[in-house]
């Protein structure tokens, strides 16, 4: 399987976007990501092949190209599980993401186009492994977010977009000063990801290059306090925006920490790993209460993915490999969930104007596919059996439990306390919402149309395969896991 | 048929029901969904009657002791090399008959809805919930791994939400339905901890192994389970104590029990299957599947045994003081659990000691039979007069003679009369609490007087004492037929679980269900039983001279108790306490500070760090005057200042 | 009489320099200023003339700078009165208040 292909079809999707009429644009787009998907599917099923067969490789169907030889960067391309596990993520938000965008009027061309530039960032950042191309994929995929919240935005968009381009930016900055220490403090003179993994790099080089790589990548990730681009970001983003921001943007992040930050410099995670637990815990529960008091049903589901992505960071820290398993999947987990969340918000504001859950009631009487939609991914957020969002909290926590310390304990604990309180915000909002008697004035809304069902159906759909049997991406995800473990006993 | 997949059948046919009723259901099935999910219901039913016959009569014995078949089991998700969520079936005694309780009760109850909920609009997703629920509750009872028995603890949780809020436009069912599930979410957070810490020592999820390891004195799991400690409590007592709190929350048991009451917004017969029969003696179940390892902790049998007895009082004395009909049942479900619970946490393993397990399963068999009768019968009866209030009532014998009856047998039986099978579970109770526990022993004795006599007042009250106005408006013949019982199928139901509670105790329970797998022959202490039918009967007799005709000595009884009175008519403020906590302490102080934090605290820093730049570069642009002799100056000032460093500085 | 040595003109050539910063700095018309400038070349000139002639007699290399900046200094002036031209044209006035906008 050739990975170039990854790159290649959204880019020239993005190309014949530019190309076609207005009219066609959104079917190129659609198109475009439809090939994507399976094009994603058929590389699980050649890695799955390839694993079966006994191939035990870290990275399969590596490829490289000289990029600038004088400086050492190739263009060296590879996946491993959690790769392919991203990208399965990101060819499902991608197309959904297309799908509810069918109704945009405005520069439509532009719009596709650069919703499709932004998920060949994602895809070119997924498979790269190389620290100079995967940078460069990661700014491919922030500038088009700028654009989309400034121009189709709603509400405080320019403040929102420039709110959000700066914090990324810093946050960009802070990677690429990691990245230059990376490449001179390793004494090896490259940014090719495998070669610096091999080396073990100075411990003071690590100490000091870590927590610039993790805070960089965890800006991305919603790291607190760093987090509040993502609750103006996301509401002020179009309704694909939002989805691309929360289910790919805010992923780039945490799989950077693992891929980047972690697997290069076990010894930094491990002088870090305390500060990296306290401020996710604040984040989940944080997050969490904070989530209680919102009105705007974005707000409501910004906040909550800042208190999501918080597992995502806490398994991170918590240094078991049950625990970095259990933080991938609840990063695959809050992609599809948060994407549906933000689709499901988008319709709904569609039909009925406002995002304010206290003017809305009784939406199922009028809108039973999107209110059931509503249910299934509202109890998917507060972890509900079955669904995805349960595997992943449950595999953190186990993870975090094998740390047997007061410290980890109490961090855990409080972590779990979460899941009443995200039930809490999460009744709330249905029960405001879709449940209730009817407010007046939206007995006449309709229901959804077939390309907001597909994209419905698409993203549940990911939901179940994960929550109903999640031993696939357990099994896709713990050799990832497991090398990075290893090489963190390795280190002392 | 193979074992496993007959077993397997029995929770995924109610699933498949479901799955095909929510997908297609309200579009194309609308109208026969009834008979579809009835219909697959009872051929899971019919399996797990049979796979019960197999195991008590053909395979489960094992030189006469009943063991534990582990039918099949698959790994679901992989933690770590030693844990992993297994989805399998475990099956012994208790499973086996819970199998039967579950599916029997779930059966007639599906019948019982093809009447009661005629007509109504989201008909196929009543019944698609109600398997949704049958499939998790025998998913339930059939986990052989404590987190498989946690993902069906979490789906009931999430079926009864769903149920209670099938009215989804009355704003009270809402608030109910929230209600309950965070309620038992909050519970849960404490199971789930629980099951961190018991899984951590013991080093496995799975139930066989975790009991086996667990309680085995010289296992090195054992040891470290008891050696490490927290405040002066092993680390084991505070696992068992925190899962027990799991089950305290989905058992309504006090202080966790506040949202069983308001979870009568839920219709009837649902509140019949879930709320009475199934789901909320699920924490009774999961204490029995864990006994062996309680047994080892005297604190945390001791947490069980008097949570459950307090649990059984307040509740009773409070259902004396309800006026909705519903809500009396919610609160005896409550006492009787209460009873359950407290008789397992009396109770030892092996032989006579061991009594208090037996019954306890006995009194969750009986009582899942006549209080799911009552809730039948309470449906017949709002069904017929549309209130759920007593004043709305009263005289109903004669518009009601099958229902009447019925209901009477419910209300002897749960008041303990012999030979209705109330008194024979309820004897072995009071038994199993005698000798070791005198002050359990006697507030049990207390509680069932006061059982008898809220009984039998929702017995007067409805249908005797006054006669109903209501009914004089439905009265025109044409009526009588879309407002009588309900016809056969809401009628079969109440006469099987009738017959079922006149029946039920006379099956001999120790032989089959006991904590060791050995049979224990239980004896009928007849002087024993003196007390407590007395107590029972001079219930019912305050209840008939209060409540058999309309007088005004209720209330004036009422007014003579005053506060007391008043308090449990306000269900002991625990409402409104829990109502302060919520609204006040959690919102207030922890909501809405963390909110304003992010709002001005950390945005304000990000938006300072960008106004300050703004500011400084406002302030630089100063010096970009245009003004060309203003540079020259800058320039000789910066020449100047070179020279100076060169010349004197720079040395 | 005295003979004039290296710090009497080093003493001119200083006056001069600061002249013509005074003249730069505080006149506001361009063509002052653009005096000043020459004032201030010359002041150099005399500098490198001067220290030509007292410390390195046999070097000729003060005067080529000199003539050297002559040029420069020539240069600079035809440059400079072609801009202050086009200024008059636009602005209709040589004051170097007027001119602020030229820093867009």
């Amino acid at each position: 399987m050739n990975l170039l292909l990854l790159i290649l079809i959204p880019l020239v999707t993005a190309v014949g976007v530019l190309l076609a009429a207005k009219q066609q644009a959104k079917w190129i787009a659609f198109g475009g990501a439809a090939i994507q998907l399976i094009t994603s599917f058929v590389l699980l099923a050649a890695f799955y092949a390839q694993r079966t067969a006994g191939n035990t490789t870290q990275f399969l169907f590596e490829q490289q190209y000289n990029w600038f030889p004088s400086l050492n960067i190739s263009f060296h391309l590879g996946v491993d599980g959690i790769s392919v596990a991203m990208i399965l993520l990101t060819a499902f938000v991608v197309i959904a993401g297309v799908l509810v965008s069918w109704k945009v009027d405005k520069m439509t061309k532009e719009f596709f186009f650069l919703l499709i530039l932004l998920s060949l960032g994602a895809y070119g950042f997924f498979i790269s492994l190389d620290l100079f191309i995967l940078f460069f994929f990661l700014e491919i995929a922030v500038i088009p977010k700028y654009l989309l919240i400034g121009i189709w935005g709603s509400g405080k968009k320019q403040y929102a977009a420039n709110k959000l381009a700066l914090l990324l930016m810093f946050g960009s900055a802070l990677v690429l000063v990691g990245m230059m220490g990376t490449y001179f403090g390793s004494g090896a003179h490259t940014f090719d990801l495998p070669a610096l993994a091999k080396l073990n790099m100075p411990v003071e080089v690590q100490k000091i290059c870590f927590p610039l790589l993790f805070a960089g990548f965890g800006i991305f990730t919603a790291l607190f306090p760093f987090h509040t681009w993502v609750p103006d970001g996301h509401s002020a983003a179009p309704t694909a925006g939002s989805m691309f921001l929360a289910g790919i943007s805010m992923k780039l992040g945490g799989y950077g920490c693992l891929r980047v930050a972690m697997y290069l410099m076990p010894e930094g995670a491990k002088e870090y790993a305390n500060i990296i637990i306290i401020l996710a815990t604040i984040a989940i529960l944080y997050g969490a209460f904070a989530t209680m008091m919102q009105q705007d049903f974005k707000y409501i589901n910004a906040y909550s993915s800042v208190s999501h992505c918080g597992f995502v960071l806490l398994g991170l820290g918590m240094l078991t490999k049950t625990a970095i398993t259990g933080a991938v999947m609840q990063m695959v987990s809050h992609g599809v969930m948060t994407a549906l969340f933000f689709a499901i918000i988008g319709m709904i504001y569609e039909r009925t104007h406002t995002r304010q859950v206290n003017e809305m009631g009784g939406l199922l009487k009028v809108t039973p596919f999107i209110s059931t939609a509503l249910f299934i991914v509202g109890l998917c957020s507060l972890g509900l059996p079955g669904l995805s969002g349960f595997v992943a909290e449950m595999t953190v926590f186990v993870g975090s439990w094998q740390n047997a310390d007061a410290f980890h304990r109490i961090a855990t604990i409080a972590a779990c306390m979460s899941i009443v309180v995200t039930a809490v915000y999460i009744l709330r909002a249905i029960g405001k919402v879709a449940m209730g008697p009817l407010k007046a004035g939206y007995e006449t809304i309709t229901d959804a149309t077939w390309n907001e069902r597909l994209a419905t159906i698409i993203l549940i759909s990911g939901i179940l395969a994960i929550g109903l049997a999640p031993f696939w991406l357990n099994d896709l995800v713990r050799p990832g896991a497991e090398i990075i473990m290893q090489k963190m006993s390795a280190s002392h | 048929m193979s074992n496993a997949l007959q077993i397997a059948l029995i929770p995924l046919l109610p699933l498949a029901a479901f799955v095909i009723l929510g997908l297609f259901g309200n579009k194309y099935v609308n109208r026969s969904a009834g008979i579809i999910a009835t219909f697959l219901l009872a051929s899971s039913a019919a399996l797990a009657f049979y796979t019960a016959y197999q195991y008590f009569f053909e395979y489960g014995k094992v030189e006469g002791v009943y063991q534990k078949v582990t039918a099949f089991k698959y790994t679901w998700l992989q933690f770590s090399d030693q844990l992993s969520i297994d989805i399998g079936a475990l099956i012994d005694p208790i499973t086996a008959m819970m199998l039967v309780v579950v599916t029997f009760i779930s059966l007639l109850v599906h019948i019982y809805s093809l009447a009661y909920l005629k007509g109504e609009k989201r008909f196929a997703t009543y019944y698609a919930f109600l398997g949704l629920f049958t499939f998790s509750m025998l998913g339930l009872v059939l986990s052989s791994n404590i987190f498989q028995m946690y993902i069906f603890w979490e789906l009931v949780g999430v079926s009864s939400f769903l149920l209670i809020g099938f009215y989804y436009d009355k704003p009270s069912a809402v608030a109910a339905c929230k209600k309950a599930f965070i309620v038992t979410r909050f519970a849960d957070l404490g199971f789930l901890i629980g099951i961190l810490v018991l899984s951590f020592y013991a080093g496995t999820l799975d139930f066989n192994t975790l009991i086996e390891r667990l309680t085995s004195l010289q296992s090195a799991e054992f040891k470290m389970a008891t050696a490490a400690s927290f405040m002066g409590i092993s680390a084991l007592t505070w696992g068992l104590v925190l899962v027990f709190i799991g089950g305290a929350g989905k058992s309504a048991m006090f202080p966790l029990h506040i949202w069983l009451p308001d979870a009568m917004e839920g219709p009837t017969p649902v509140s019949a299957l879930i709320h009475a029969a199934t789901m909320v003696v699920a924490g009774v179940f999961l204490v029995a599947r864990l006994f062996p390892v309680f047994q080892i902790s005297p604190i945390a049998m001791d947490v069980v045994a008097y949570t459950g007895i307090i649990s059984a009082l307040i509740a009773a004395v409070i259902a004396c003081t309800q006026t909705d009909i519903k809500r009396v049942l919610a609160y005896s479900t409550m006492s009787q659990i209460g009873f359950m619970m407290f008789a397992l946490g009396v109770s030892k393993t092996g032989g006579e000691a061991g009594l208090g397990f037996t019954a306890s399963m006995f009194h969750l068999f009986t009582h899942a039979m006549f209080k799911a009768l009552l809730f039948l019968g309470a449906g017949a009866v709002i069904h017929y007069v549309h209130s759920n209030e007593m004043k709305d009532m009263g005289g109903l014998r004669k518009y009601l003679p099958i229902t009447h009856i019925t209901f009477l047998i419910a209300c002897l039986a749960i008041s303990g009369i012999p030979p209705f099978a109330g008194f024979f579970s309820k004897e072995e109770i009071l038994l199993a609490a005698y000798h070791h526990y005198p002050v359990i022993f006697y507030t049990a004795l207390i509680t069932s007087g006061l059982t008898a006599f809220y009984m039998f007042r929702l017995y007067f009250s409805i249908f005797w004492n006054k006669q109903t106005q209501v009914h004089s408006e439905h009265s025109a013949p044409h009526d009588s037929e879309k407002h009588g019982e309900g016809g056969l199928a809401m009628m079969l139901p109440l006469i099987v679980l009738a017959m079922a509670s006149c029946l039920a105790g006379f099956i001999h329970f120790g032989n089959f269900v006991t904590a060791d797998g050995k049979p224990l022959t239980t004896a009928l202490h007849l002087l024993f039983s003196v007390a407590p039918v007395v107590l029972a009967l001079a219930g019912i007799g305050i209840a008939t001279w209060l409540f058999l005709r309309q007088n005004d000595s209720p209330v004036k009884y009422s007014n003579k108790l005053g506060n007391l009175y008043k308090a449990a008519h306000q269900k002991f403020y625990i409402d409104e306490l829990y109502g302060f906590i919520t609204q006040k302490i959690i919102f207030n102080l922890v909501g809405r500070p963390a909110a304003w934090f992010d709002k001005n605290i950390v945005d304000g820093l990000v938006n300072e760090t960008g106004n300050g730049t703004t500011t400084l570069a406002e302030k630089i642009k100063a010096f970009q005057s245009g003004k060309v002799q203003q540079y020259a100056i800058y320039f000789l000032g910066g020449v100047m200042g070179l020279t100076v460093l060169f010349i004197y500085l720079w040395k | 009489m005295i003979t004039p040595g290296l710090y009497h003109i080093l003493f001119i050539s200083t006056a001069l320099f600061f002249i013509g910063m005074y003249g730069f700095f505080a006149r506001k018309n361009l063509i002052t200023m653009l005096m000043s400038i020459e004032l201030i070349l010359n002041s150099v000139n005399l500098n490198f003339i001067a220290f030509n002639k007292y410390l390195w007699p046999g070097r000729l290399d003060g005067v080529f700078f000199t003539i050297f900046i002559i040029a420069i200094a020539a240069a600079e002036a035809a440059v400079a009165i072609a801009i202050i031209i086009n200024l008059y044209r636009s602005h209709k006035s040589i004051d170097v208040e007027q001119t602020e906008e030229m820093k867009y």
